[in-house]
């Protein structure tokens, strides 16, 4: 079987984007949201036809094989060469499936959820743009087209979250995202510069290849006690860290709920912050082989802090969106905890098919829970639990869809978040006691803040509205119907056939009493935020009195942000950058001012040119000389 | 000697041109001009053999080729660039002509620079280069600012000549000898030729607007006329960059211990000083100005790596960065003529009234802030490959880190565009055809540099063959 037609998934959204993009003054919004559904539909298609064929035919001897499609596209000298292409395999394939799926669903949300937009075409263009670059991402064969695809996702993830450009914060957001995930990039960047210039190569098949160069001879280089091939991966995760908003980059994340929702949706819960998880698994094989895992373990202990972390932060938040944010942090956490306690082969290789389960189901019940607060945002236009209250009755098919998802994540038994939590729990409970009792506590949390949110928004207080608010148009409720769905049968797909760290299939088991004690925990979390808020009452501030500093760090998640404000603008901006803008200003900047007044008489210009300021730049000339020399004959010599 | 001579040709065609134009018709020698140009830029690209004249006070060799032809190019554009403003306001004054002679003799200066075989060709090439850009910084006589920057920017170039040929007198003391040759062999180590060596290093540095010699740069680009500046930035920086590397990596490399500290040091101090500055400013000339500073320390990491491997880099970036900067100065000069507008708050809401140039000048800045997969991101990446084969780690990790700087104010501009809404932007307007072609041209110029790979892969060749 031939899969190089696979390159079409990703290059129809980019036409899309060109044509939508190019033309967008001439194209009117009636047709460009339809153009773009479809397109994204064909992509869809595609997708499962692929992955219809990769999963019953690619089997040879019970193993999953690899195919790769490439063309070398920059040969810059005969051993470093970039090559563009495809990378065919089983976590290629699921991914292909979410990122189109979840697109595709966007796609059509959007188109009732942005109708009237002034800028409803160019949306629709910047949409496709993503979905072109995260596609580019998943099927990349090698680290350096990976990080092309990486920086375009940012990029074009810039472009959505400031999408809503006459908000000031969505354009302050849309520069912290952008900002931060680069200052986590240039770790990546760093990271691939080491790794290719010690194995020479990029190639993910030779980096992988457990004979290969990197995985063989990983003790033969050492910086600092670590193999350098340890530093390049965990400069690598670096960049996979921010992208899926781990600790301690998680900062942009809350503030890119600033974007559209249907972008959250797509963006922030489905497919751009997985990219770390996907990088990592990418790579599953040189992290678990190269100095026996080390790396792996500050994955795990940096999944399962993070996941804590934000589980406390989630149940403090009163933006729904927000709260759905630190949720989405917090799962990802899970993903990447489960991935670090993996090990590789047969049923130890557990915690990897569990994480990219986990990020399948995940990727279906958080889109639907985005779309559904979108749905609910859409309605009373606000983002805030205090506006909300008792939608039950005005908004049923929203009620019911979040429901299900807000079991799905509570892993209620029968939902997909059930079968795939208990996966990773096992994982955890195989490898590592700590990271399991932490991850049950989450799980707990996970319940008890998205069961807040629920009750909150749909049961509660009778919040007088002042237009009564109704249901969202078909053009919303469907893509959250068929997400609904996807919410509980994902589940009962038998995940580990299909995918595994060896890409030999094994059977997985339900562990009942692991499944038992997390369901029950989530169940507990449930009732708590049942008595809490189901019915208005002063118990929960009285709680969050109790707690009192503990809560307020929560509420103020950490200050975080603070401690990064205080960095930058006061160590950097203050001290650094102001000075030299002093200096600027009142030494260079003078300069053009004292030209200025010397235009009020001649004999002052005559007399300002002369004993003017270019006295002080040719200070600075022949100092600058001085000083070289001088550091050169006594400093260094 | 045929890029020379055609130049010359050229120039003298134009001069007898003008004389005999009647002044109705002096906007059609600008479109004359621009044809002989063009032509002359096509042959160019006909090969040629090696080989030196004036008993090896002149060199030609493939490499040199090579970038005369990336020079014509720029310049070019430049030209292309300008032809609307001189129809429009220099050919009243009737001395639109002069403008692009001088232009021209200028780079004929910059063609016997690098080509040079010894210090006195060079000196006289670098003095051709420089004194009539001098007289191009204040072309627009009518205003104060322009005047004030051609005072400042000759005085500086005359403190810069006389301290490079103070620091070439005391090169010639050791090594006995101005040809290039035989310097190279017979150079010593010694107090006076590394003094020679820094004396000779900071005229140069004033070229490249390096730290602490690039005071003059925001002063001269925000008082010169745009293309003026644009020349500045990128062909005269180009060529004295060029130049720079061929002497370090050849005659002056008995020095390279001391001489890589010393780029050592300006690196870090070019980068970290060119990027603070740019943080705050507004003006679209004096932004361009200091990021045009940082890039230039950035190709400095390059010149620490003495092999094929820096030579090429070195090249390779400095092509992508002249087309990159041309965009970029091209789009602020098509806006600043038609709106007289130069602030990066001016630019709020460009997007929505003119796509086009907003999409061109982003491209231009995402390749200077080296955003893959266009140019300016593996013109870096090469960089600090270089270096980092050399084992600066620490200062391929400051690289990097000013370059995440960099981005901050290069994203200033392009959320001005494409995130801010005004009322009042300025509205839509067409270019004129010389324009349009000058922007198309770069806009080429920056996609083809990153996306064709033969270009490196020709560049790695030639500078093989020149240091064998």
């Amino acid at each position: 079987m031939n899969y190089s037609y696979v390159i079409a998934i990703p290059l129809i959204p980019l036409a899309l984007f060109l044509l939508l993009g190019l033309f967008s003054k001439k194209i009117p919004p009636s047709i460009s949201g339809w153009i773009g559904s479809l397109g994204l539909g064909t992509s869809f298609a595609l997708s499962l036809y692929t992955a219809y064929h990769y999963y019953i035919e690619a089997k040879v001897n019970g193993i999953y094989q690899t195919f790769v499609y490439k063309q070398t596209w920059l040969a810059f000298s005969d051993k470093l060469h970039i090559d563009m292409g495809v990378l065919i395999d089983p976590i290629s394939v699921m991914m292909l499936i979410v990122v189109t799926t979840i697109s595709f669903m966007v796609h059509l949300y959007s188109r009732g959820y942005m109708k009237g937009d002034d800028g409803y075409t160019r949306f629709f263009a910047y949409l496709a743009l993503f979905s072109f670059s995260m596609l580019g991402l998943v099927l990349a064969t090698n680290l350096f087209q990976i990080y092309i695809f990486w920086e375009l996702v940012g990029a074009s993830s810039f472009l959505l979250i400031g999408y809503y450009y006459t908000k000031p914060s969505a354009v302050a957001a849309a520069k912290k995202a952008f900002i931060v995930t680069r200052f986590a990039d240039l770790g990546f960047l760093i990271g691939i510069l080491v790794v290719s210039y010690y194995s020479g190569t990029f190639d993910f098949s030779e980096l992988n290849n457990p004979e290969g160069f990197m995985i063989s001879n990983w003790a033969s280089t050492s910086f600092m006690g670590l193999s350098v091939f340890t530093w390049g991966l965990l400069l690598i995760f670096m960049g996979g860290a921010g992208k899926s908003a781990m600790l301690p980059f998680h900062i942009w994340l809350p503030d890119a709920m600033e974007g559209p929702t249907p972008v959250s949706a797509l963006i922030h819960a489905a497919t751009m912050v997985v990219a770390g998880v996907y990088l990592v698994a990418r790579l599953f094989p040189a992290f678990y082989f190269v100095e026996d895992g080390f790396a792996l373990t500050i994955v795990a202990y940096v999944g399962a802090i993070s996941s804590l972390f934000a589980a406390i932060i989630a149940l403090t938040q009163n933006d729904i969106k927000r709260v759905l944010a630190f949720s989405t942090m917090s799962q990802i956490g899970y993903m990447m905890l489960a991935l670090g306690v993996s090990k590789y082969d047969g049923h130890e290789g557990l915690g990897f098919m569990a994480s990219m389960f986990h990020l399948f189901t995940h990727a279906m019940f958080k889109a639907l829970l985005f779309l559904a607060a979108g749905s609910v945002i859409h309605a009373i236009h606000s983002n805030y639990l205090k506006d909300m209250g008792g939608l039950r009755k005005y908004m049923p098919v929203t009620h019911i869809t979040f429901l299900i998802a807000a079991l799905s994540i509570s892993g209620v038994p029968g939902f997909a978040g059930f079968f795939s939590k208990d996966e990773i729990l096992a994982a955890a409970y195989e490898h590592d006691m700590l990271i399991y009792i932490s991850s049950v506590a989450v799980a707990g949390l996970t319940a008890l803040y998205m069961f807040r949110l629920y009750f909150g928004i749909f049961w509660g207080k009778d919040t007088q509205y002042e237009h009564i608010p109704h249901e969202s148009p078909w053009s919303m409720t469907l893509p959250m119907l068929f997400l609904a769905v996807m919410s509980v049968v994902g589940g009962y797909i038998h995940f580990s056939e299909f995918v595994s760290a060896d890409h030999i299939p094994f059977e997985a088991h339900l562990n009942y009493s692991l499944a038992a004690i997390a369901s029950g925990v989530g169940i507990l979390g449930i009732i708590i935020a049942y008595i809490l808020y189901k019915k208005e009452t002063n118990l929960p501030d009285k709680i969050s009195n109790t707690f009192g500093v503990t809560y307020k760090w929560a509420y103020h998640k950490f200050y975080f942000d603070e401690i990064y404000l205080f960095v930058t603008k006061r160590i950097i901006f203050g001290l650094v950058a102001a000075p030299m803008a002093w200096f600027d200003k009142y030494v260079v900047d003078a300069t053009m001012v004292s030209i200025g007044n010397m235009t009020v008489s001649f004999s002052n210009k005559i007399k300002g040119l002369q004993s003017g300021k270019f006295q002080d730049y040719a200070m600075a000339f022949i100092s600058g000389g001085v000083i070289l020399a001088i550091v050169i004959f006594y400093l260094w010599l | 000697m045929r890029f020379e001579l055609g130049l010359l040709l050229l120039f003298l065609t134009l001069l007898v041109f003008e004389i005999f134009t009647n002044k109705k018709q002096k906007g059609n020698v600008i479109s004359f001009a621009i044809l002989l140009f063009t032509i002359h830029t096509a042959i160019g690209f006909i090969p040629l053999a090696d080989g030196d004249l004036f008993g090896g006070m002149f060199k030609t060799n493939t490499l040199l080729f090579y970038f005369k032809n990336v020079l014509n190019v720029g310049v070019l554009i430049v030209l292309l660039q300008s032809a609307d403003w001189l129809k429009e306001k220099i050919v009243e004054q009737n001395k639109a002509t002069e403008f692009i002679l001088l232009l021209l003799s200028s780079l004929l200066g910059m063609y016997f620079m690098i080509s040079a075989g010894d210090f006195l060709m060079f000196y006289l090439g670098l003095e051709l280069a420089t004194l009539p850009v001098a007289a191009l910084v204040a072309y627009e006589t009518s205003k104060r600012i322009s005047a004030e920057a051609g005072v400042k920017y000759i005085l500086s170039s005359a403190l810069a000549s006389g301290t490079a040929l103070f620091g070439i007198s005391f090169l010639y003391a050791t090594a006995g000898s101005l040809y290039f040759d035989v310097i190279a062999t017979t150079l010593t180590v010694s107090n006076l030729s590394i003094l020679g060596f820094i004396l000779f290093f900071s005229g140069l540095a004033f070229k490249i607007s390096l730290a602490p010699f690039h005071f003059w740069t925001a002063d001269v680009y925000e008082g010169a006329p745009i293309n003026v500046a644009s020349y500045l930035s990128v062909i005269s920086k180009g060529a004295a960059v060029v130049i720079l590397v061929i002497l370090l990596f050849t005659v002056l490399k008995p020095l390279l211990p001391f001489w890589s500290k010393i780029i050592y040091i300006v690196a870090i101090a070019t980068m970290t000083i060119g990027n603070l500055f740019a943080l705050r400013q507004q003006n679209m000339k004096r932004f361009l100005a200091f990021s045009s500073v940082a890039q230039a320390g950035f190709i400095l990491l390059g010149m620490l790596s003495v092999d094929e491997l820096g030579l090429t880099t070195v090249l390779f970036f400095v092509t992508v960065y002249i087309f990159s900067n041309l965009g970029a100065f091209g789009v602020v000069q098509a806006i600043s003529e038609v709106s007289g507008k130069e602030n990066i708050d001016d630019y709020e809401g460009l997007y929505r009234t003119n796509p086009k140039l907003s999409l061109l000048l982003m491209l231009a800045l995402f390749s200077l802030a080296g955003i893959p997969p266009l140019a300016g991101f593996f013109g870096k990446f090469f960089l600090y490959a270089a270096a980092a084969s050399k084992g600066y780690y620490v200062l391929v990790f400051i690289g990097v880190v000013n370059a995440t700087i960099s981005l901050y104010y290069y994203l200033l501009v392009i959320r001005a565009m494409f995130l801010r809404k005004n009322q009042d932007a300025i509205p839509y307007f067409n270019s004129k055809l010389f324009m349009k072609l000058g922007l198309i041209l770069a806009a080429i110029g920056i996609l083809v540099a990153g996306m064709y790979s033969p270009l490196y892969e020709y560049v790695y060749t030639i500078s093989t063959n020149f240091l064998n």
